[in-house]
């Protein structure tokens, strides 16, 4: 297929979340074909490339803002994309990555590396038990996408259904603002 | 003294929604608009029981009133003319919304009520794809002191559904409501577990008349929390046959 004009480009992203969303995405099943006729998909964890370009049209975010590298992306996101859209719950509200805001995180990495280590630290090793080399320090709160950048659309759903996925990408190229609600919400 | 056919049934006429509607006197705007198919959103209103007027979302625009009024607990005068929606009720529907899913830890895909619940649906109905306002994350505790059910703090919007069907239609009063603002919460008896409630029957009907996953039975996964509210215009229509 030959195009005159370059085709819209694509990326999505995971932040703190369980990939169910981008898997609701994979349940496009043969809409993916159609799609990829459609879209250049630039960024994404089933595409190799692992910076996030340069400037992209749509960004589909799925996953909470949870740790300071999720933050530092939302940052380049935002700044790269023309549209950003947050995808599912975690991004709409921070839903499961966030029911550990009610914790204080010390209370929380002595739960998840001491308490329930297999073999539990002593007084001693407890320091070096948790880690702090190699890993992106934790926010004190997991937040919705919108608490830290610009989000131009919302869809809820826990994941939102491939149909939905496919409405607002479809709408989107077709330069139509996609009424979200209509097709998904909170928990569905 | 009098006989039914000697009472004088005061007929009212009014309009809703540029629609001319009668009533009887002394019904409330929400019951006529219910009547004649205009829907009004509530969330702790319920047929039954006593009007509550908390959950401010059946606001309506009276012509002639500077405020808004509870379409529940407004009752009809001759020539009201009454709007149900418009673009500020619908703002000010979805902020109330809006600041119940902010205000506690309502979390709809891991909560035994997704797929079940008045306030979810009610999000979805008002077209709520995300909350404007910044969550409060509180922490709150789950009662499972009761052997057969269960208070989850986290998801309750105090509609107080639960202290009326308690205190109106069981009889009990075990439940009630300590504190204001955003330290109101449900009670058993006087601040004790569920559990050790000398009041509880343990009849259920919180349970089944709670809008949101706060009161479950105890044992139902994710989604499994079915509600059931039909026993309630039952016992009121018994209750009025009662002589």
């Amino acid at each position: 297929m030959t195009t005159s004009t370059p085709k819209p480009t694509v990326a999505t992203v995971w932040l703190d979340g369980c990939s169910g969303c981008h898997m609701s995405l994979m349940d496009l099943d043969e809409r993916l074909i159609t799609l990829a006729g459609l879209v250049e998909v630039l960024h994404s964890p089933v595409v190799d490339q692992k910076q996030f370009p340069q400037q992209v049209d749509v960004t589909l975010v799925e996953g909470a803002v949870s740790s300071e590298e999720d933050l530092h992306k939302a940052l380049i996101i935002r700044a790269r994309s023309k549209l950003v859209v947050a995808l599912g719950d975690c991004a709409v509200t921070g839903n499961v990555p966030a029911m550990r805001n009610y914790f204080d995180r010390s209370d929380l990495f002595a739960r998840a590396y001491v308490e329930n280590a297999q073999e539990p630290p002593t007084p001693a090793e407890r320091q070096v038990a948790l880690p702090v080399v190699g890993v992106p320090p934790l926010r004190p709160h997991a937040t919705a996408l919108h608490e830290v950048i610009k989000v131009d659309m919302f869809l809820p759903g826990c994941p939102p259904p491939a149909d939905a996925i496919w409405y607002v990408l479809t709408e989107i190229l077709a330069g139509r603002t996609p009424a979200t609600t209509t097709v998904s919400g909170f928990g569905r | 003294m009098n006989t039914f056919t000697d009472v004088e049934i005061e007929s009212i006429t009014l309009r809703i929604d540029d629609k001319d509607v009668s009533c009887r006197k002394g019904e409330t705007v929400l019951q006529v608009a219910r009547e004649n198919g205009i829907d009004i959103p509530t969330l702790c209103y319920m047929e039954g029981l006593t009007v509550w007027g908390g959950c401010r979302l059946c606001m309506v625009e009276i012509a002639g009133f500077p405020k808004l009024q509870a379409a529940c607990a407004t009752v009809c005068t001759e020539g009201m003319n009454i709007s149900t929606n418009s673009p500020r009720l619908e703002n000010y529907r979805r902020i109330i919304v809006e600041l119940l899913l902010a205000e506690r830890n309502h979390v709809c895909s891991v909560c035994v009520s997704n797929g079940h619940c008045e306030l979810q649906a009610m999000a979805i109905k008002l077209g709520i794809d995300h909350v404007r306002f910044a969550y409060r994350f509180p922490h709150l505790d789950v009662d499972n002191s009761h052997d057969r059910m269960r208070m989850d703090h986290n998801r309750c919007i105090l509609c107080s559904r639960c202290v009326r069907v308690c205190a109106e239609i069981e009889g009990a009063h075990t439940k009630d409501i300590k504190g204001r603002g955003v330290l109101a919460a449900i009670i058993h008896d006087l601040d004790q577990n569920w559990g050790e409630s000398e009041t509880c029957t343990s009849c259920g009907k919180c349970v089944n008349i709670c809008p949101t996953g706060a009161l479950t039975h105890r044992g139902t996964a994710v989604g499994e929390m079915t509600k059931k509210t039909m026993f309630l215009p039952y016992l009121t229509l018994m209750r009025e046959a009662q002589p």
